[in-house]
């Protein structure tokens, strides 16, 4: 910068949030690496296994050619005395025993109690087995076709949801946080004893947001995409516009939640009273479905919901600008009502 | 510095200046915890001029310094800096003061450069930064972090934001707090330089010694209310000596008592400033001195240590209040 030129506020005061991030190692952190770090442990906590295989237990006198053909058809058998099977029947290490005939002649035994549903198809996997080894033909013709719904593993649906909550947390941290400790340090005082415009201070805080917020989103798209091929359904533009108004959003709720803390203690203790609540209630690691019915329009009302909703909506269901409107339009009445209070109430001194 | 207005324009005026700390915000109920800061205070303070507010911790240095920088509200009074006020020139008055809170914590992991880039930004017209680097000093620290720097660059870097567009007057709230000697003279040196400029400064202290050197006057505060003004030497002579002897007795052995001390001649004032330490104000401490020596012999009583030194206004502080300036 040449001296002669007068160095714009809003640009520093920009830069300063900037350079203070960059250069505090535990920011970095938090911003960047927790959300990868948690959607790798998550993401492996839930991948998707095969089906489980049917384990059956047989008593001495089951006959070596039953236990081929139930072994050949992918079916662990173990072969368990009287009292170890009854044990291993009760705990569920086994799915079905099977008792042979007492006498040459009677029926075989299949002991399993029909309330556990892995009994019942573990007895319905045997007997299909041990009826074809024996020579049954099925009359009926039929053919499996096996499907792999796209966006239905749990890490897809996992991904839109820890978006969220990154830009959230990035908002309420990165704008309330730091309001609360530059009035702690009298930085807030400081600088409106110069001349400085207080917009643009509130301007610059935005700002620094906005240079972020692309980085932090593409990130965890780019490495959810390279390990887990999580894929972006709808458009990127959509996507880009939710993280936007989501962000924008917490801005506005962090500079509320800020307006009067004297201290960072209260302004973390109110940020999460707002944001833990949200973190359970909105469905950012599993789906808010599982509430009450008569909880929906209040879950749904939240601005985290919205969000992560919003961002499902792309990411899964492929939606477009127009999907995304009622989603944008909580997030917006948030930003604005909790702005308009937040500078209304706001403290500078 | 802005030579079209008279000299005789105070730079600064207020009148009946007070203000109340409410405890309880909002209800009105725990009135008993409300703080008076400041009882109608009335300062004029003149171009060119330095000003000093001296007093002791909770007087009300800062609480009246801010509320003429125009930071905090008053509950009472009016102010007037260079001939504007707060609730109409806001903007242009911020842009001809330059101000040093009490302990600011500027950006930590911003460098001195920065900083200053930073404040330049918010002026119409702000000084060359290489100038200010010059002015405190810091040209080698200049891509040094705050946090990396000692605590008087850090006041000196404080003081540089607040010159960064050659203000008319600059306030400076304790700038030399916690400071060793020599990062002291080194402000003191800068706030000469800034007067020798023609500006005016208005600053607190709570070392007399620093009030005595750099202000032409000062005013002391104790417990929200203005108790002296005038120039050092204005205060020293109006204790009624100006010289102040210094006795320290044996300790255990039979008490002298205050009575008896002020009957000594040419003394004004007598203090116990410690344990079994006195201090006599004296006109002339060559007559004073010898008629306290044969009283002591009187009494079969030895001195540990007797002195006699010129009075300071930490002197006039004790003669007015009974109590010493400074609490460490
Ligand atoms: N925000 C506040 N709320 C309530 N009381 C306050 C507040 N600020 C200051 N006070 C009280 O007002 C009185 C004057 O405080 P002030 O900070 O002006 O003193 P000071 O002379 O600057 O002291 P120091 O030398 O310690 O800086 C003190 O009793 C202090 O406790
Ligand atoms: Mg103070």
């Amino acid at each position: 910068m040449t001296e002669s030129q007068r160095p714009r506020p809003v640009v520093q005061l920009t830069l300063m949030r900037l350079r203070e991030m960059m250069r505090e190692p535990g920011a970095l952190f938090w911003t960047f690496g927790f959300p990868v770090l948690l959607s790798v442990a998550l993401g492996i906590a839930f991948r998707v296994k095969g089906p489980e295989p049917v384990v059956v237990g047989a008593l001495p006198g089951v006959t070596l050619q039953a236990r081929d053909a139930l072994a050949s058809a992918g079916v662990q058998v173990r072969l368990l005395d009287e009292a170890a099977a009854q044990a291993a029947l009760r705990s569920g290490q086994v799915a079905v025993l099977l008792v042979p005939p007492a006498q040459p002649g009677e029926p075989f035994t299949y002991r399993f109690d029909p309330v556990r549903p892995e009994a019942r198809l573990g007895r319905a996997t045997v007997d299909a087995i041990l009826q074809k080894a024996a020579g049954r033909q099925d009359p009926l013709a039929v053919r499996d076709q096996e499907v792999q719904e796209r966006g239905s593993r749990y890490i897809d649906f996992l991904i839109p949801g820890l978006l969220a909550m990154n830009l959230m947390s990035g908002s309420m941290w990165g704008i309330g946080w730091v309001i609360a400790e530059m009035r702690v340090r009298k930085l807030l005082k400081r600088l409106l004893a110069a001349p400085m415009r207080r917009r643009h201070l509130l301007f610059a805080f935005g700002l620094s947001r906005l240079v972020v917020i692309p980085f932090e989103i593409a990130l965890i798209l780019i490495f959810a995409r390279l390990v887990f091929g999580v894929q972006v359904a709808g458009s990127y533009a959509a996507l880009g516009l939710v993280g936007l108004a989501g962000s924008a959003s917490f801005a506005a709720i962090a500079i509320l939640v800020a307006s009067r803390a004297q201290n960072t203690q209260t302004v973390s203790g109110l940020m999460n009273l707002v944001m833990l609540p949200m973190f359970v209630l909105s469905g950012v690691f599993f789906s808010s479905t599982h509430f009450p019915e008569v909880t929906r329009p209040f879950i749904s009302a939240l601005p985290l919901t919205a969000m992560c909703d919003g961002m499902r909506a792309v990411m899964i269901d492929g939606a477009g600008l127009a999907g995304t409107l009622p989603y944008l339009a909580v997030l917006a009445a948030w930003g604005v009502v909790s702005f308009v209070l937040g500078l209304r109430w706001f403290r500078w001194g | 510095m802005n030579p079209t207005s008279p000299d005789a324009e105070p730079a600064l005026l207020c009148r009946g200046l007070r203000k109340i700390y409410e405890a309880g915000r909002g209800s009105g109920r725990k009135r008993a915890g409300a703080v008076l800061a400041l009882e109608g205070l009335d300062l004029a303070i003149v171009r060119g001029e330095c000003f000093g507010l001296l007093g002791p911790n909770g007087s009300g240095k800062t609480t009246t310094v801010e509320m003429l920088e125009g930071l905090i509200e008053p509950t009472g009074g009016e102010v007037k800096l260079l001939g504007m006020d707060w609730a109409h020139d806001e903007s242009r008055l911020r842009e001809r003061m330059g101000v040093a809170l009490q302990e600011t914590r500027l950006p930590e992991k911003l460098t001195v450069e920065e900083v200053l880039t930073l404040f330049r930004s918010f002026y119409q017209r702000p000084r060359p930064l290489e100038a200010l680097l010059a002015d405190v000093q810091l040209e080698e620290k200049r891509r040094a972090w705050v946090v990396k720097l000692s605590g008087g660059q850090r006041q000196r870097l404080a003081i540089a934001c607040a010159l960064v567009a050659e203000p008319e007057i600059l306030f400076l709230d304790e700038p030399t707090t916690g400071l060793d000697p020599q990062s002291r003279r080194q402000i003191w040196g800068l706030v000469a330089a800034y007067r020798a400029r023609g500006g005016t400064v208005l600053l607190t202290t709570h070392y007399m010694e620093e009030a005595q050197r750099l202000c032409d006057r000062v005013a002391i505060l104790d417990r929200g209310r203005l108790i002296r003004l005038g120039t050092p030497a204005e205060l020293i002579a109006g204790m009624g000596a100006e010289h102040v002897v210094e006795l320290e007795l044996e300790a255990g052995i039979g008490a002298l008592d205050e009575a008896t001390l002020r009957n000594l001649p040419t003394v004004t004032d007598v203090h116990l400033s410690g344990e079994g330490v006195w201090a006599l104000a004296a006109v002339e401490p060559e007559r004073a001195v010898p008629a306290l020596r044969t009283l002591l012999q009187e009494r079969g009583q030895h001195l540990v240590r007797l002195g006699t030194r010129k009075a300071t206004l930490e002197d006039v502080f004790v003669s007015l209040t009974g109590r010493a300036l400074r609490d460490d």
